[in-house]
């Protein structure tokens, strides 16, 4: 369930750029471009793109894995821009990850007891069984039984990695949890466990999360609010339902149409509505939209000016200079995205 | 409402105290490294302990001169020397040297080796590259000449020497532990530990160091033998360990001085030598091995069993039937695995039209890749077809010898997979590559298959053919690197494409653009392909036909439209419903509880059973077979008539 | 590829700087300096000091290394304290001799290695595991017990080739190729080894690959995964293991050169370190250091042939 519980902000981002270098002789690849949000307690961003999009690259950011080039990171009111890793150990009681792969993410040569005790170093007062209790109280939450404390994580399949991921978040009861990916490798059928899991978390613990994904399906289930990227800056955002019923920038209708739904019907009648649209891939990295080059419908002032955010009728907020004429005026209505079973 | 989340059974692979000891284990249950490892044992006592034994052997300036070069006898069991010196006991004290030789080099390797690799390939950036140019700078210097220029002032220094050596070859051991840390530095844990506030040292010395184990053993045990090899080689030039002192190089030396009246004298030293490097390269095999097991490529691809067992039985008449392209006919692959054979695809059959999409849909694991693979004879990797039949154009490919199934592949049926970055051969241009291909599948030659390669590169709509063909595959994007791929598999003109979840690596607008392709070159070339797949939306986009299958069974066949308007089975209900595409923005997803059993732990009667909401006993009975449900409609279920209704 | 040639000859000045002013410094150090060595015991303390104005020796380290510097980049390398003769000049005689010790030996390592490396890698069956015992026995013994028996072989027993001794090519062309054979022969063995096991590993690694099974499975021919897409990419970490075989090879070269009394540069390195000629040993590892540079260059010239990524960046 999407409630949020208090309205206190812990997560503030402000024009937030990262630059990659790219060897000499070459301009830095700039994968996040000003970006700015917040994220309030209880609340769950969806942070959505391609590849490239740099949205994993501001989960990192916040954590500190990568440092940004410019702007500014604040956790409950703290810069955390540039923490030194003493600051990042004090962070670490508040600010947790899950990380996309579950193979990758344990130690295959550690005990889940050993891995799951490293979040608690920092309180050298705890004793030993203290820990090891603590540990099983949180795999017991993550519906894994307490013997899977001395077990290897090669006993474990892919979801059952994903739900020790997320108790080794939850060991230090944290108030942000960025989730990068967390579902993208596992099987449907898992995926939806997992999901469900994250959102039971939320509700029991009032967790914030940075749910970065590349489905809008999956993002959409599990957030409140949805930030669309594309090459590094922000497309569009808003609240959840409103972007991914009635969106309104050219990218996120050719997120939203790509993906296949499991309709042939539905299916063969997009395919047709995308069939009329000119077929436009081009490559580069244009000065204005980065979506210029991709965009059926650029104008020359998406090639050169870089459009502004603007808050549209249905609550989100959308940086395309066409949003208009494409979706208003004055036969077009508001495209409704709904499909026939849901709700 | 408070949600617990079920308890997920552990599928427990191996019950494992620690992964280090696993690793000690795995190594002594070889007794390649055992008889290493005893031998190098026994090496070490001999050196520390004959000195003592033995104290005027290392003094002493001759023997009995009347008894000189002597072979063996009672007395002298190796003979004795030019001297008249016993030689088995100048053998035995010799050793010291040389054995303390080869540990001051390798301290030394160690201590500047070790932590100069973590340091390089744990923090990168400026400073790795400032190593790596001093290390390549080391290594390229001529070791033992260098180590000659210290003996010519250090005068018959062992520690002198050893220690230069150990400086200019420290460099291969840092770079061994600088490209074993570069990966471990990616894994995810890593980020996770830093995230967590743990500091480099304790990351370091935790997470990265027991990884990376392995690979120094390795390397150490080849520059121990290198060090041995430069000791005696120092030796018989008596650059060290002059007269009268003895030392196995001193005494091949002595050898090859009295080689015209005692040959005998060379060979004990020499095969004492020979025998310390040999167990040090096994021993550092051995520990590589173990190191890789279970990744480690196979020598040669082994085909089906059932083709060496049918070889010479005439080929059964095969039924032509116009509307079957591909017929699949009980199908069942298995894989050798440490606990015996698992089957990862049982009794599958479907069947493929001409000009007919087919999806084969499922989770990982259920099969589907392994079906796909079994039909080309491409397993490898130890798995072999047990049973079943593989009907393509009057033909069973799975009888087929490897020559004749290479005829096939390529110009009957063509093949794609996931990974289009890792399908291209790194080294050649892709025009040569698809030119390589059309010459493989066609009779073009020359100018002629020029000419169709960039036909084919025009056919999959890369933006600019003639530049496309003179790049190589790393400069391609994924979604070009698939076009490129399936130029390839279309340069045979193939009537089947068997596509291994083609675009499940590209983003979704770049699979849009894949599946548009695929389309068109169906319409055009009237290709038939089977499509494996994961995503239901990707089904209903292309496909015709669907096959579900899961843990290894097909669950159910149907028309596209019959199976997502009618699913005819739990699973595939299951799977639909727990689709976030179909659910409410809020609200719990529908999901299938538990998770796919494990290959060779399948339950008995229906497979899905432990996971169904729609059971009863009768599901427990025996294997369940596939009943027809409908029009083309089958589906491996008791209530499978129910179930559609519903 | 031009940014790579610039970066190796950066690398050579100072490595050359390196192993000239390191071999200098710890010469320098050496007890009884190069006039009490000429003098022996015989020599008056004011012949001795005398002497060690003419040679330089009352200077400071780094004024001699200058000294010595500036006169080496012209190709002077002084005159050796033992017989007087002008090291250049006994360097220039013996470096022909050496390196077609060593071409050779590298010939014969990558033509049997390669060939070797691949039977092993492509062939199952006795054959192949015969090739892999014996690499790893070859691999254990030192070179220069191999020599030896070599000559109780092939020149004491069977009488087939001279047993130690060079005949120069000017001389005659067979009498030379003779001369060589066993040297050669023993000194590439262990190089031999090495090759047949880079081969065979990369050989099994590159066809374990996607892309190789990929291309099978459109219809590419064995015959051409094998010998144009396996052993081209494969060949990256063959030309590594033969570049750092070659440097080896010169380590090995000084062992041969003493066993078969062949007038090289290494057995000049060993008599001139034995008797504490300064000046020889300095140049000769000079020279060696040049040789392995140029070795080196050519390895990387290699890779950026093998090696499309390198060659476009």
């Amino acid at each position: 369930m999407k409630t949020m519980n208090s309205d206190e902000q812990i997560l503030a981002v402000r024009e937030l750029t990262v630059e990659y270098p790219q060897g000499r002789g070459r301009d830095p690849l700039r994968a996040v471009d000003k970006v700015t949000f917040d994220i309030a307690q209880g609340e769950t961003l969806g942070l959505v793109g391609e590849s490239g999009s740099g949205k994993s690259t501001i989960g990192r950011a916040i954590l500190g894995l990568v440092s940004p080039t410019a702007g500014s990171i604040e956790f409950g009111g703290q810069d955390i821009t540039r923490a030194g890793s003493r600051e990042r150990r004090a962070l670490s009681q508040d600010l947790q990850v899950i990380f996309q792969d579950p193979y990758s993410s344990l130690n295959p040569s550690r005990t889940i007891g050993a891995t799951l005790a490293e979040s608690l170093r920092l309180h050298p007062e705890l004793s030993k069984d203290q820990v090891r209790d603590r540990a099983a109280d949180v795999l017991g939450r993550v519906g894994l039984p307490r013997t899977a404390i001395d077990r290897f994580p090669s006993n474990f399949s892919g979801g059952q990695r994903q739900r020790i991921a997320i108790a080794r978040a939850l060991m230090v009861e944290p108030r942000l949890v960025i989730c990068d990916e967390p579902v993208s490798a596992l099987d449907l059928s898992v995926q939806a466990q997992v999901l469900n899991l994250l959102s039971e978390l939320q509700r029991e613990f009032n967790l914030g999360y940075l749910f970065v994904a590349h489905d809008l399906d999956v993002v959409r289930h599990l957030s409140h609010r949805i930030i669309v990227l594309f090459g590094g800056q922000v497309m569009e955002e808003g609240p959840a339902e409103a972007v991914y019923s009635k969106p309104l920038h050219p990218y996120t209708k050719a997120l939203l149409d790509a993906a296949p739904v499991p309709d042939p019907v539905l299916q063969a009648a997009r395919r047709t509505r995308r069939e009329q649209l000119p077929i436009v891939s081009g490559a580069g990295q244009p000065a204005g939209c980065p979506f210029a080059t991709r965009c059926p419908h650029a104008l020359p002032v998406c090639h050169s000016e870089r459009p502004t955010m603007e808050v549209t009728p249905v609550g989100t907020s959308v940086a395309c200079h066409r949003w208009r004429d494409l979706n208003s005026v004055p036969t077009l209505e508001l495209p409704d995205r709904k499909i026939s079973h849901a709700r | 409402m408070t949600l617990v989340a079920p308890f997920t059974e552990i599928t427990d692979v191996s019950g494992s105290s620690s992964a280090d000891s696993r690793f000690v284990r795995r190594l002594l249950r070889r007794p390649q490294a055992v008889a290493c490892l005893v031998y190098l044992a026994v090496l070490a006592v001999v050196a520390i302990a004959s000195p003592i034994l033995l104290p005027d052997v290392a003094a002493e300036r001759a023997g009995d001169l009347a008894d000189s070069l002597q072979g063996p006898s009672s007395q002298h069991w190796l003979g004795t020397d030019s001297l008249g010196r016993d030689v088995l006991q100048r053998l035995l004290v010799g050793s010291q040297d040389t054995l303390i030789g080869v540990g001051v080099a390798l301290v030394v390797v160690m201590l500047l080796g070790i932590p100069l690799g973590l340091l390089a390939g744990y923090v990168g950036g400026r400073l790795d590259r400032t190593l790596c140019w001093i290390a390549d700078l080391v290594l390229s210097l001529p070791a033992m000449v260098l180590v000659i220029v210290v003996l010519s002032v250090f005068s018959q220094n062992l520690v002198a020497a050893m220690v230069t050596m150990g400086v200019l070859t420290a460099p291969a051991l840092f770079r061994v532990v600088r490209a074993a840390t570069l990966p471990v530095r990616e894994q995810l844990y890593i980020a996770a530990a830093v995230v967590a506030g743990l500091s480099p040292s304790y990351i370091v010395r935790r997470h990265v160091l027991p990884r990376i184990v392995g690979p120094i053993i390795v390397q150490l045990s080849l520059l121990a033998a290198g060090a041995l090899l430069l000791q005696t080689g120092l030796a018989f030039l008596s650059l060290i360990a002059g007269p009268p002192a003895p030392s196995w190089g001193g005494m091949v030396a002595d050898g090859v001085g009295v080689m015209f009246q005692q040959g005998w004298l060379i060979w004990p030293p020499g095969i004492a030598i020979a025998l310390t490097v040999l167990a040090l390269g096994l021993l550092g095999d051995a520990v590589r091995d173990v190191s890789t097991e279970g990744w480690s490529p196979k020598r040669s691809p082994s085909r089906s069993t059932k083709q060496r067992e049918k070889k010479g039985a005439h080929a059964p008449a095969v039924s032509v039937d116009d509307d079957v392209l591909l017929g699949i006919r009980n199908l069942t692959v298995s894989f050798a695995s440490s606990g015996g054979n698992v089957r990862a695809a049982e009794r599958v059959s479907f069947e493929v039209g001409p000009g007919e999409t087919v999806g084969v849909v499922g989770e990982s694991g259920c099969g589907k890749t392994t079906t796909a693979l079994a039909i080309l004879g491409m397993l490898g990797h130890g798995g072999h077809v047990e049973d079943g039949e593989a009907h393509f154009a009057g033909q069973d490919l799975l009888t087929l010898s490897e020559r004749d199934i290479q005829e096939v592949r390529g110009s009957e049926i063509a093949y794609i997979s996931q990974e289009p970055m890792v399908s291209l051969d790194p080294a050649f241009r892709i025009g040569w590559q698809l030119e390589e291909a059309v010459r493989a599948n066609t009779p073009l030659r020359g100018a002629d298959a020029k000419r169709r390669v960039q036909e084919l590169l025009e056919q999959v709509q890369l933006p600019d053919p003639k530049r496309a063909a003179r790049m190589y595959p790393h400069e391609l994007s994924g979604g070009m690197a698939q076009r490129v791929v399936i130029a390839r598999a279309l340069a045979g003109e193939p009537r089947l494409l068997i596509a291994d979840e083609p675009t499940t690596a590209l983003d979704v607008t770049m699979q849009v653009e894949i599946l548009e392709l695929l389309r068109s070159l169906q319409r055009e070339h009237g290709m038939a392909i089977l499509l494996v797949t994961h995503d239901l939306g990707v089904v209903a986009d292309i496909c015709d036909r669907v096959v579900v299958m899961y843990a290894g069974e097909v669950v159910e066949t149907a028309s596209v439209a019959d199976l997502f308007a009618h699913p005819g089975h739990p699973y595939t209900q299951a799977l639909l419903a727990s689709n976030p595409h179909n659910q409410h923005a809020a609200g719990m997803l529908p999901t299938i509880p538990g998770s796919v059993p494990e290959l060779g732990a399948m339950p008995p009667g229906c497979r899905f059973l432990p996971r169904c909401t729609q059971s009863t006993p009768a599901c427990e009975l025996g294997t369940i077979p596939l009943l027809q449900i409908g029009e083309r409609h089958e589906s491996r279920c008791v209530h499978a008539r129910e179930v559609r209704s519903t | 590829m031009v940014s790579m040639v610039i970066r190796r000859v950066f690398t050579a000045v100072p490595l050359l700087l390196l192993v000239s002013s390191l071999s200098f410094v710890l010469l320098s150090l050496t007890p009884g300096d190069a006039a009490r060595q000429i003098l022996g015991t015989r020599g008056t303390p004011e012949q001795y000091e005398a002497l060690r104005q003419q040679l330089g020796l009352d200077q400071p380290v780094y004024e001699q290394f200058w000294h010595w510097l500036s006169r080496a980049v012209t190709g002077d390398f002084g005159t050796s304290i033992i017989n007087g003769t002008s090291v250049a000049g006994e360097i220039w005689a013996r470096l022909p001799v050496t390196l077609s010790l060593i071409s050779g030996a590298i010939l014969v390592s990558v033509v049997v290695g390669v060939a070797g490396g691949v039977f092993s890698a492509v062939k199952d069956g006795w054959l192949a595991r015969a090739i892999d015992a014996l690499v790893l026995v070859v691999w254990a013994l030192p070179v220069f017990w191999v020599g030896s028996m070599l000559v109780v072989v092939f020149a004491i027993k069977l009488e087939w080739l001279p047993a130690v001794g060079y005949v120069p090519l000017s001389e005659s062309p067979t009498a030379w190729a003779r001369s060589l054979a066993l040297p050669v022969f023993a000194l590439s063995l262990g190089s031999v080894a090495a090759v047949v096991k880079q081969t065979r590993e990369a050989m099994l690694d590159v066809l374990g690959s996607d892309y190789i099974r990929m291309a099978a499975a459109n219809g590419i021919p064995p015959r051409s995964l094998i010998f144009r897409h396996a052993l081209k990419n494969a060949a990256i970490p063959v030309v590594t293991v033969v570049g750092l075989q070659t440097i080896g090879l010169f380590g090995g070269a000084v062992l041969i050169e003493n066993l078969f009394a062949v007038p090289g540069l290494g057995s000049l390195l060993v008599t001139s370190a034995l008797s504490n000629d300064i000046p020889a040993v300095q140049a000769v590892a000079v020279v060696f250091t040049l040789v392995v540079i140029i070795v080196n260059f050519a390895v990387d010239i290699a890779y950026g042939l093998l090696n499309p990524k390198l060659r476009s960046s």
